[in-house]
């Protein structure tokens, strides 16, 4: 029996209705299953309509605690939306995927072809293959780039491919990615999902993995690297446009993946014509930067003057040939909706022959017969402005749904009047894939994008991609604008496939450049961490200690003595937990949140949890002794992120930044709160409040034995050089980092000296003459060391 | 006519300013037929740590320099002898507006004097329905696109007050011609604007006006600093023509060439990006004189 002869099964497939006339991935046009499929849908109808959600829920699992998310943007500034995980996966025979393959490979050399001529002899023009006024209008052709030849001669690096399957059965390619492609980290992410959603067959599935292609990739952007740079163990970076855009989190991801720092325009400097990371140890020079920031961005001084988030004479650095980036600047030209018009021409002038692979029939109202055609087809095509580089089905609704309720001739004469701003579509209608729904499959439409990244052997295509599916079974591209899940895609080989991971395969010859210099943002960002969270525990630690004289009504005056501590660290004592807890945690996810790259999974998931829950229990406690019991609760889960800290995370730099950080706040606040609660004019049990809030009380009394007098209190929580809680043990543990840091550095010399200034005047001081006034002066020494560490390193 | 041109530009940042990078366009180059630099230098202080010498897309001068350290303030000084020549009749017939369309859609060309760069609304310059309709107002479809360069331009000269209180550098024209106020490059800005809305391709001129007047002619606003005014396309035969829409003529030999774009931003004769740059003050003084006056 021929494989393609397959009985429908019963089941689930039973009841999967395809569209009419609409070409389905699972099901042929006889409505039988397709071979590749059978393993997959086997093993969902083996779980059966209960199993089958239970597996879909450790898919889903994976991805709440990796954090996998969109940033939206929508009312409230970070939206952060879940992950929209359709668990059902797209099966591709690796037959069908080869003629794919090869076809965007054709069309990735063309793109790279339109590229440098428009930006080099500009001969597609001269020829009349492309009008000259579709370039010049085009804002991504960046008139600074032209004559700017690529280091290394290629202007596209890695480009994405939206493409859908068409109502006659073949591919057609719906809009081209040259820009900064995103969603290869997304893919990723859907391939582990999917992996644990199938675990027990994908082993056997031969489908085909996609570590490889990213391997081949990160090899080929470090060699992008010149011959010294490459010796020397440097690697690429990724410049990211920041924790705003859209797809920071898929930045952060495929940093830590591929083993490469994640850039912002801010940590770059040029210095004749190279590129330089702003590091504590200084500057170090980057030659290769996975652009993930569009391109006027990048640099203020040639390109849009308005970027604060770019890197002045990076397009110097680019004349000079200092620096190579994947993608080139203005690489986005081709992404014009526009250029669809002209490319099927262009291809066939520059290759002989049509593209393997069509693009979706595009005509560009700039030019009189085309205009007339799509007057004439108005209603039944899609209309969009020339230049937007969106894909048809995501483009700005700019008063177009509008035109189309008017009236013909309103339509028609807004074409006439828009002329060269808009193209016209054909309207695409997609096949469609099964999506779990209700407990049955249902027939969606579906696009795929995907990914090719130029290798010393030529474009590698990964095998797979970053599937959209729409929301209901409308097959028009455009339903897939009301929002879409996303899908995993399997490429199924006949034969078992390899396993394939990011290690390498070969033992490692080349040393290790440890684990990279420290850009200098990085570490700011985790120094005010460390401060932020020790901020967060010393403010709860002080209202605990309120609550509780609250709630066994002790005296008014401690009361009143403790509320004033707390309106010195800026937060309301009105409050049962005043919002300055919730707030300074929420700086310190903050700041955590611009170094994603730098986070475990688990020291993430830790950070966030513990946001919610401090938000939580600050907006529900009433005063007394649930706050009281609501603060130690979140005091235990404070210690359970500091452990974190403490026991996982690795000795770089990084990690004494963040230790620094929380160090020099824990000196300050003690040396705060010592000051009101040791002055002699202070309330009866002040003393004791500072013991319980120092976490001292006990070791207090095995020490001394006595009641707490103000030397002893001092002493321990002052002097002591192995209290944790004590600022002599604090100033220690900062000493003990800084002669750990890097030291061949501009200015630290000031930063040092005051650091061991500060703690010789403590130790000047008995526990008798460290009196308010010296204490006062000794926080502002110890809040004044956070400038000078600042310029010692974080400049 | 030759000309010794001093220009002296003076920056102070009241805080130290770390890695300063600028780019700057403040040297004429010779433009044939119109203008012939003989000799010229460009003087900055501090000696900067880096200095490039380029010539930019539109074919204008460009140095691009940068510091390593902190400064407290930047001198430049531009000292430069260009001959003007006497302005040429156009080389041909100006095309009327209702046939440029079709002329403009023959020139298969993106070279650095195409027009196509100047039709497109460009970041200065974004697409205006007001302007456009106030130029419409003032032409016939049959009018030359010369003629209705002088007629739009005279038009907005007679208009609008030129008021250097009024605007700032980033005023949006949209913003000076609804008060019918401003500087030359809001003068300029508008013109491109109304140009470019009936289908004349139209960009922007940074460049020099002869500081004091020959005897009998009145003296021209916009002496005192750098000026600006605008160049529009009339067709292949007559090709560019340049008017000054601050001063209600066509540029001549009072006017000394030094960058060509598609709007300020294109020309801007100093742009640069400093770190910790606080308030800043700046001076900036030209002088344009005859040579032997």
């Amino acid at each position: 029996m021929p494989a393609s002869a397959l009985p429908r099964p019963g089941g689930l497939v039973a009841g999967y209705c395809p569209v009419p006339g609409i070409p389905d991935e699972m099901l042929d046009a006889q409505g039988r299953l397709r071979p590749c499929w059978a393993p997959l849908i086997d093993h969902i109808e083996g779980l059966g309509p209960r199993g089958f959600p239970a597996a879909i829920a450790r898919g889903e699992q994976y991805l709440r605690e990796a954090g996998v998310f969109f940033r939206t943007f929508g009312t409230t500034p970070d939206t952060a939306r879940d992950w929209p995980f359709s668990a059902v996966p797209i099966v591709l025979p690796q037959r069908d995927w080869a003629g794919i393959a090869a076809g965007l490979i054709e069309r990735a050399d063309l793109l790279e072809a339109v590229i440098a001529d428009l930006y080099g002899p500009a001969r597609l023009v001269s020829d009349g293959l492309l009008p000259a006024a579709l370039v010049a209008e085009n804002p991504e052709w960046l008139r600074p780039m032209v004559g700017v030849a690529p280091r290394g001669g290629h202007y596209l690096h890695f480009v994405a491919f939206e493409i859908g399957r068409g109502p006659d059965g073949r591919w057609w390619v719906l809009g081209d990615r040259t820009q900064s492609p995103s969603g290869a980290g997304f893919a990723l992410e859907n391939r582990v999902a999917a992996t644990r959603v199938f675990a027990e067959i994908y082993g056997q599935a031969n489908v085909r993995r996609l570590a490889g292609f990213f391997r081949a990739f990160r090899d080929a952007l470090n060699g992008l690297q010149g011959e010294a740079a490459a010796r020397s163990g440097a690697r690429a970076g990724i410049l990211s446009a920041g924790p705003m855009t859209d797809t920071y989190y898929e930045q952060a991801y495929i940093a830590r993946y591929l083993g490469l720092p994640l850039l912002e325009g801010g940590d770059l400097s040029v210095e004749d014509g190279a590129v330089m990371i702003r590091t504590v140890s200084g500057p170090v020079p980057v030659e290769v930067l996975w652009r993930r920031m569009d391109a006027h961005w990048a640099d203020p001084l040639e390109l849009d003057e308005a970027s604060r988030i770019g890197t002045p004479g990076l397009m110097s650095a680019l004349r000079a040939g200092g620096v190579t980036l994947v993608n080139a600047l203005g690489a986005g030209v081709v992404e014009a909706q526009a250029m669809l018009a002209f490319l099927p021409g262009i291809a066939q002038a520059l290759n002989g022959r049509p593209l393997r692979l069509p693009n979706i029939a595009t005509w560009w109202c700039g030019q009189t017969p085309e205009r007339d055609h799509v007057r004439a087809h108005a209603r039944s095509m899609s209309i969009s402005p020339a230049l937007s580089p969106r894909l048809p089905f995501e483009t700005d609704d700019t008063g177009l749904a509008e035109r189309l309720r008017g009236s013909d001739a309103d339509l028609d004469a807004w074409i006439v009047q828009s002329g060269a701003a808009l193209v016209g579509q054909e309207v695409v209608r997609l096949s469609t894939t099964p999506a779990w729904q209700d407990g049955m499959l249902a027939a969606r439409p579906m696009s795929i994008r995907v990914f090719l990244a130029r290798t010393p052997q030529g474009w590698q295509v990964m095998p797979g991609g970053f599937a959209r599916i729409g929301r209901s079974a409308d097959t028009t591209a455009l339903s897939l604008r009301q929002g879409s899940a996303v899908a995993d895609v399997w490429i199924v080989a006949d034969r078992p496939v390899g396993d394939e991971t990011m290690l390498p395969a070969a033992p490692v010859t080349r040393a290790r450049a440890g684990t990279g210099e420290l850009p200098s943002r990085a570490a700011d960002n985790l120094f005010w961490l460390g401060r932020y969270v020790e901020r967060t525990e010393g403010l709860l630690r002080l209202s605990r200690a309120l609550n509780a004289r609250i709630a066994d009504g002790g005296d008014a005056a401690l009361r009143a003595k403790l509320a004033d501590l707390l309106v010195s660290f800026g937060a309301a004592p009105s409050e049962p937990l005043p919002q300055a807890i919730p707030a300074a945690l929420q700086a310190g996810v903050g700041a955590a949140s611009r170094i994603r790259d730098r986070f475990s999974v688990d020291g993430w998931t830790a950070l966030t949890d513990l946001e919610k829950s401090v938000s939580r229990m600050a907006a529900k406690v009433t005063a007394g002794t649930d706050a009281a019991l609501g603060a130690g609760i979140l005091l235990r889960k404070v210690a359970g992120f500091s452990g974190l800290v403490q026991d996982n995370m690795y000795r770089a730099t990084g990690w004494r930044f963040l230790v620094l950080g929380r160090a020099l706040e824990r000196a300050a606040t003690m040396a705060a709160l010592l000051a009101r609660l040791t002055d002699p004019a202070a309330p009866t049990g002040a003393l004791d409040a500072a013991l319980e809030i120092g976490d001292s009380t006990m070791i207090h009394r095995q020490r001394f034995a006595v009641m707490a007098s103000r030397e002893s209190v001092v002493d321990l929580l002052a002097f002591d050089p192995d209290n944790p809680r004590a600022i002599r043990f604090q100033l220690d543990a900062m000493a003990a980092q800084v002669a750990r840091l890097p030291q061949p550095h501009q200015a630290q010399a000031p930063f040092a000296e005051a650091l061991a200034a500060t703690s010789a005047r403590l130790q000047a001081h008995s526990p008798a003459s460290l009196d308010p006034v010296a204490l006062r002066a000794l926080r502002a020494d110890v809040l004044g060391l956070s400038d000078l560490m600042s310029d010692a390193y974080l400049r | 006519m030759i000309y010794d041109i001093a220009l002296r530009i003076r920056h102070r940042y009241a805080t130290p300013a770390s890695l300063g990078r600028h780019l700057v366009r403040l040297m004429p180059t010779d433009r044939p037929g119109a203008q012939r630099v003989l000799n010229g230098q460009l003087d900055i202080s501090p000696a900067p740590d880096e200095r490039t010498e380029r010539v930019d897309i539109f074919g204008n001068a460009t140095t691009d320099f940068a510091y390593r350290g902190t400064l407290r303030a930047i001198a430049l000084d531009l000292h430069v002898r260009v001959e003007r020549l006497a302005p040429q009749a156009p080389r041909g017939a100006s095309l009327s507006l209702c046939d440029m369309p079709q002329a403009l859609a023959g020139i298969a060309s993106l070279a650095p004097d195409a027009p196509v760069h100047f039709m497109a609304p460009s970041p200065f310059v974004p697409r205006d329905a007001t302007m456009a309709a106030y130029a419409r107002a003032r032409v016939a479809p049959h009018m030359t696109a010369r003629a209705a360069v002088l007629a739009v331009g005279g038009a907005l000269h007679a208009d609008m007050r030129y008021d250097p209180e009024a605007t700032e550098v980033d005023t949006p024209a949209s913003e000076a011609f609804a008060a019918r106020h401003g500087v030359c490059q809001d003068f300029s800005h508008i013109l491109i604007g109304c140009l470019r809305g009936i289908g004349i391709p139209a960009g922007y001129v940074s460049g020099f006006l002869r500081t004091n007047p020959p005897p009998g002619r009145p003296r021209l606003e916009g002496a005192d600093a750098m000026h600006a005014w605008v160049r529009a396309w009339c067709g292949p035969e007559a090709g560019w023509m340049e008017f000054d829409p601050t001063n209600d003529v066509e540029a001549g030999e009072d006017h000394v060439t030094v960058a060509r774009g598609r709007d300020y931003g294109d020309v801007s004769p100093v742009r640069g990006v400093m770190r910790g740059a606080g308030r800043q003050s700046s001076e900036h003084a030209v002088d344009v004189v005859p040579l032997g006056a």
